[in-house]
């Protein structure tokens, strides 16, 4: 067998790049958050110091289809971002993109 | 003229809310399950309380998704009337059809009792039978009930008098211990511009025989009806 011949199949073992998104969502500054409250209360109860406050908020990965490019993903995610995993009236969001290699 | 109850995964109030309807009022009444694209002619849909996909990502967020709810949108945007009980309420305001959004009660406690809520305006379909002032004596049951909007908003909702009950005391006074959940200026539910939507927290389901202890939430049922009734005679 020719080292040409061979070629075909050592492409197939390269990893393939999946973007992954990373968004998070937080609630707005001017909306009251009981649970941030309840875990500042909670770590100053352990024994923490010098925390001046505590927020909660959520945070989702999103692995994306290697068909898609990179300007694709981005549009895709900050719409799901706005319409799905975010509330626009009481929480924003961040997404950050980035192309790994699939593991 | 008949009622729907829409059925989400979930939702577990849909049964009393159906009961209530049809041997309370006594109105012809159908489950509405929530993949239909119709709403089978009814005059009037209530999508009830519960714990829609399990309240997984918010309260209401999943199910404001579902098939049913493009003809609950477009029911309502030609004036079709629209209440939703608990888990409603908070799927009307993920859809979009009523302003706000509905947080984690501040004492981040699950709350499940009776509460009492002020009537303020009798200018809805959902409120015609009550007096401005009416206490009634209805239960909660939730964890995320506290009621939230912007500064811009209450404004427009106080202007346009739309919130239509409040938390308050025994006696009509809208107070800061009769506040069960944290909810901004006690508001217990409000209605949208024109009217024909109406959210609120309260069960009145669960206060319409006396068996419950309580029989104050079915006048809400009754205005309903009679509105319906007002409709069909003017057509």
């Amino acid at each position: 067998m020719s080292l040409a011949s061979l070629l075909p199949t050592v492409y197939c073992l390269l990893p393939t790049a999946h973007m992954k998104a990373k968004i998070y969502v937080t609630l707005k500054p001017s909306v009251l958050d009981p649970q941030g409250k309840a875990i500042h209360h909670a770590v100053e109860t352990i024994g923490y110091r010098g925390i001046a406050d505590v927020r909660q908020g959520k945070y989702f990965e999103v692995t994306l289809d290697e068909a898609l490019s990179a300007a694709e993903a981005r549009t895709a995610v900050e719409r799901m971002a706005h319409d799905v995993l975010a509330n626009p009236v009481i929480e924003d969001y961040r997404v950050e993109l980035d192309s790994e290699s699939a593991s | 003229m008949k009622f729907g109850v829409v059925v989400f995964p979930g939702s577990n109030c849909d049964h009393d809310t159906y009961h209530v309807i049809s041997k309370v009022i006594g109105q012809p009444v159908d489950f509405i399950w929530h993949r239909q694209s119709t709403l089978n002619d009814c005059d009037a849909v209530i999508l009830p309380g519960g714990f829609s996909y399990g309240d997984y990502l918010r309260t209401g967020a999943i199910a404001r998704f579902s098939p049913v709810m493009g003809a609950v949108k477009e029911f309502a945007g030609r004036g079709g009337l629209v209440m939703g009980i608990c888990n409603g309420f908070q799927i009307l305001c993920e859809a979009g059809l009523l302003p706000g959004a509905l947080l984690r009660n501040a004492n981040l406690k699950f709350i499940c009792e009776h509460i009492n809520m002020r009537v303020e305006t009798t200018d809805t379909p959902f409120t015609n039978r009550c007096q401005r002032g009416q206490v009634l004596s209805v239960p909660i049951a939730h964890g995320d009930g506290n009621y939230y909007c912007d500064a811009a908003t209450l404004a427009e909702l106080q202007r346009e008098n739309r919130i239509i009950f409040r938390y308050a005391d025994a006696h009509s006074n809208v107070t800061k211990e009769s506040n069960p959940n944290g909810s901004l200026e006690n508001i217990a539910g409000i209605c949208n511009r024109e009217r024909n939507v109406l959210g609120l927290m309260p069960h009145p389901e669960r206060a319409s025989e006396m068996l419950l202890s309580s029989q104050d939430g079915r006048i809400v049922f009754f205005s309903l009806a009679d509105t319906l009734a007002e409709l069909a005679k003017a057509s």
